[in-house]
C-alpha cells in the first residue's frame, strides 16, 4: 500500500544512512543482568539482551512475563533495580533530552490527541523535536494524506495506529519501539500495519516490537527473544526459536483403502503412529528421504495420497510450549 | 464569542506569516550540505530548533486550540459563568449587603463572586479532568515520550486555563457593564488580573496535585464537584461571608477560593490598584500555588495508572 511513498523516502534516506550503517554490529540497545522490583514481586529476573542496528527484533511473551515492564525501562519511564541498561548510548533513566530526539514510541494503549486534525497532531509533534521530518511526507508514508484534515478522534482503529507510527515517526528517530502495534486489529488492518513496519527496515529504522501474535514476529523480526515469568526463555531467529529446526517435521496422510499402517514401507512403518480420526502421522526427521519412500511405496501400488500434509512445528507451538514450561517451573 | 477568538487567532497567525520567509532565508544560505537539513518543514525551523520560549507559545498555542474544541470545556468555561451572573442577577440582585465597611446591591456582589466560580472551575475544574484523561488515555505518556521538557508540557497546560479564565473573566466584566451597568475602576481591572492569574495559578496547581490522586476519569468529574460546591457557599461565592457563622468563615478561610473571592469583592468596592488587593490574600493563594506545585511534583504520573507490570 505503501510501497510508492517508502521507495521515494528510501532513496532520499539513503545517503543519510549508508553512513550509520557502516557502523555495523555495534548495538543499539544492551542490557546486562536486568532486574525489576515492584514491592515484593520480581517482574524482571535478570535479563540480557543486544539489539543491532537496523534490526526488527520481537519481544514475545504473555501477559504479565515482564514484557511492557522491560520496554518501559528501555524507554526511559521506570527505573531498573538492578542491571545494566543502554539505548543508543545512555542508560535511559538518566538520559538528556536529545536522546527522545533519536527514538520514536508507538504505545500499546494511546488515544489520539483531543479535538486536533491528523495534521496538526502531527504539527504538534513535529515542533517538539529539532529536526523533524516534513509533515506532508510523513503523512504520506503511513498513507494518511486524505484524511489529514479529519479529526485524529474520528479516525478507524487501523488509522489511528498508522496515526501512532507517524507520530513516532515525525521526529526522525533512530531507534522505534512498538508496543503490541496490531493488537485488536481485523486481519485487513493488521496486514496493512505489517507493510508500514516492513517498510520501517527500509529506511534504515532499528524496531524494538513486542507482540502476542507468533505471525507477526515470524513475519516481520529478524530476531525473536521470549520472556516468560521475568526471564528470556528462549532466542533466536524465527526459523530458530527454541531449536525449532531440529524438531521432527510432521507428515500426515490418510492410508489408501484396504492398506494399513503395517503395509508401509519397513523404513517408515516403525515409526508411523496410527491416529484416533484413522489418519497416519510420522514424524520425519529425513524429510526428503521420508517422502520418497513413501511416494514410491504408493506408485508400485498404484494408489493416491490424497490428503498429505507436511508441516513444521509452528512458531506458536514453540512459544506455548517455552512459556508453559516456564509457568510449570514456576509453580514447582 | 468564539468566533471572535478564532478570528483573532487567524488574525495572529496572518500576522505571523509575512516573517516566515525572514527566517527562512539565513537558515536556507546557511545550509550544510547534510541530507537532514532538507527535510525541515518549509513553514521554517521547528519550535524546539528555536529555543524554550518558542515550544512554550507552540504547546500553549495547540493546548488552547484543544481547550476551545472541546464543547464540554467551551460551556463549562465561558458560557456557565455568565448564566450563573444572569440568574442570581435577576433573582437576588436587588438585595443589598456589605463589602469592607460599603453597603452595596447583591448585584454588584455577584459579579467578584461568580468571577471567583470561573477561575476556580476554570483552572481546577477542568484541569483535574483533562489531566486525568490525558493521563489515562496515555496522551501525556506520549509526550513525554518526546524531547519536549516536562515543565513545557505542565506549563503549556496551566497557561491554558490562565489564558480560558482571562477571557471569562472579561466576558463576566463586560455582561456587568452592559447588562447591569456595574463599572469597575481602571486600577481594580488591574488588580482584578493580578489577583486572577495567581487565583488561576494556584488553583491550576492543586488541579494537578487532584489529578494526581485520582485513578480514573470516572472519578474525575464526582472529585471536581465535590470538592468545589462546598467551597461556592463557604468562600463568599454565592452567600457574602458576613452571612456565615465565625466556625463556617474559618473553615472558608483555610482554602484559597475565600481569598480569591475576598480581593476581587474589594476590587468591586474599591478605585484604586493598591485598595483592590489583600496582601494576606495573595500570600495565601501563593503559598497554595506553591504547596500544591510542590506536592504534584512529587505525586505526578506521566503514565496511566492502569499500566500493566
Amino acid at each position: 500500500m505503501l510501497t510508492n511513498n517508502l521507495d521515494a523516502a528510501v532513496a532520499q534516506r539513503h545517503a543519510a544512512t549508508s553512513q550509520a550503517h557502516d557502523g555495523g554490529a555495534e548495538p543499539v540497545i544492551s542490557i546486562r543482568g536486568l532486574h525489576k522490583r515492584y514491592g515484593d514481586t520480581e517482574a524482571v529476573r535478570g535479563i540480557d539482551l543486544e539489539i543491532h542496528r537496523g534490526e526488527i527484533f520481537a519481544f514475545l511473551g504473555p501477559n504479565g512475563a515482564g514484557k511492557t515492564t522491560t520496554v518501559e525501562i528501555l524507554e526511559g519511564f521506570r527505573r531498573a533495580t538492578s542491571g545494566e541498561v543502554e539505548v543508543l548510548g545512555h542508560n535511559p533513566w538518566r538520559a538528556p533530552g536529545s536522546w527522545r530526539e533519536r527514538i520514536g514510541i508507538v504505545l500499546q494503549e494511546s488515544e489520539a490527541e483531543p479535538g486536533l486534525t491528523v495534521r496538526e497532531c502531527l504539527e504538534l509533534y513535529a515542533g517538539y523535536y529539532r529536526e523533524p521530518r516534513d509533515v506532508d511526507e510523513t503523512l504520506e508514508l503511513v498513507d494518511l494524506a486524505a484524511q489529514d484534515d479529519q479529526r485524529a478522534s474520528a479516525l478507524s482503529g487501523g488509522q489511528r495506529r498508522r496515526l501512532d507510527v507517524a507520530l513516532a515517526l515525525i521526529g526522525d528517530p533512530e531507534l522505534l519501539f512498538l508496543d503490541e502495534p496490531t493488537t485488536g486489529f481485523d486481519p485487513s488492518a493488521r496486514r496493512a500495519a505489517w507493510d508500514v513496519i516492513s517498510g520501517l527496515r527500509d529506511l534504515g529504522k532499528t524496531v524494538f516490537l513486542t507482540t502476542h501474535y507468533m505471525e507477526e514476529a515470524e513475519r516481520l523480526a529478524d530476531r525473536i527473544a521470549v520472556i516468560a515469568a521475568g526471564q528470556i526463555v528462549a532466542q533466536g531467529t524465527p526459523q530458530t526459536l527454541g531449536g525449532r529446526q531440529f524438531e521432527a517435521t510432521q507428515i500426515t496422510f490418510t492410508p489408501p483403502v484396504g492398506a494399513s499402517a503395517s503395509d508401509l514401507p519397513a523404513a517408515i512403518a516403525e515409526r508411523a503412529q496410527p491416529q484416533p480420526d484413522g489418519r497416519v502421522l510420522l514424524a520425519s526427521t529425513t524429510v526428503a528421504a521420508d517422502l520418497h519412500l513413501l511416494s514410491g511405496w504408493a506408485l508400485e501400488w498404484g494408489l493416491e495420497l490424497d490428503d498429505i500434509e507436511v508441516a513444521r512445528p509452528t512458531l506458536e507451538d514453540v512459544y506455548l510450549q517455552l512459556t508453559r514450561e516456564s509457568h510449570d517451573q514456576h509453580r514447582s | 464569542m468564539f468566533f471572535l477568538i478564532k478570528y483573532l487567532i487567524r488574525l495572529w497567525r496572518r500576522r505571523q506569516q509575512p516573517q516566515q520567509p525572514a527566517e527562512t532565508e539565513p537558515e536556507a544560505s546557511s545550509r550544510e550540505p547534510r541530507t537532514r537539513a532538507r527535510r525541515v518543514a518549509p513553514a521554517g525551523p521547528s519550535a524546539a530548533a528555536r529555543g524554550p520560549l518558542a515550544v512554550l507559545a507552540h504547546e500553549l498555542r495547540y493546548d488552547l486550540k484543544t481547550s476551545l474544541r472541546n464543547p464540554r470545556a467551551r460551556f463549562v468555561t465561558f458560557l456557565f459563568p455568565v448564566l450563573l451572573l444572569v440568574i442570581f442577577n435577576s433573582a437576588f440582585g436587588g438585595g443589598h449587603t456589605n463589602i469592607a465597611g460599603q453597603q452595596i446591591t447583591l448585584a454588584r456582589f455577584y459579579v467578584p463572586g461568580i468571577m471567583t466560580l470561573s477561575i476556580v472551575m476554570g483552572s481546577y475544574g477542568m484541569l483535574v479532568q483533562s489531566i486525568t484523561v490525558l493521563r489515562e488515555t496515555g496522551v501525556l505518556k506520549r509526550r513525554r515520550a518526546t524531547p519536549v521538557p516536562p515543565g513545557i508540557l505542565i506549563a503549556g497546560q496551566a497557561l491554558t486555563t490562565v489564558v480560558t479564565v482571562g477571557i471569562t473573566v472579561a466576558i463576566l466584566l463586560a455582561v456587568a457593564k452592559v447588562g447591569y451597568g456595574i463599572g469597575f475602576a481602571p486600577g481594580a481591572i488591574a488588580a482584578i488580573a493580578c489577583t486572577g492569574v495567581l487565583a488561576t495559578l494556584a488553583c491550576a496547581c492543586v488541579g494537578f496535585l487532584v489529578s494526581s490522586l485520582i485513578g480514573s476519569p470516572e472519578a474525575a468529574m464526582p472529585v471536581v464537584q465535590a470538592t468545589m460546591l462546598p467551597l461556592w457557599f463557604l468562600s463568599g461565592v454565592f452567600i457574602p461571608m458576613s452571612n456565615l457563622s465565625a466556625g463556617l468563615r474559618a473553615v472558608g478561610d483555610a482554602f484559597p477560593v475565600e481569598h480569591a473571592a475576598n480581593s476581587l469583592h474589594l476590587a468591586s468596592v474599591s478605585s484604586s490598584f493598591g485598595g483592590a488587593l489583600d496582601g494576606t490574600d495573595l500570600l495565601v493563594l501563593a503559598a497554595w500555588a506553591l504547596g500544591a506545585a510542590a506536592l504534584a511534583a512529587w505525586r505526578f504520573s506521566w503514565l496511566p495508572s492502569t499500566a500493566k507490570a
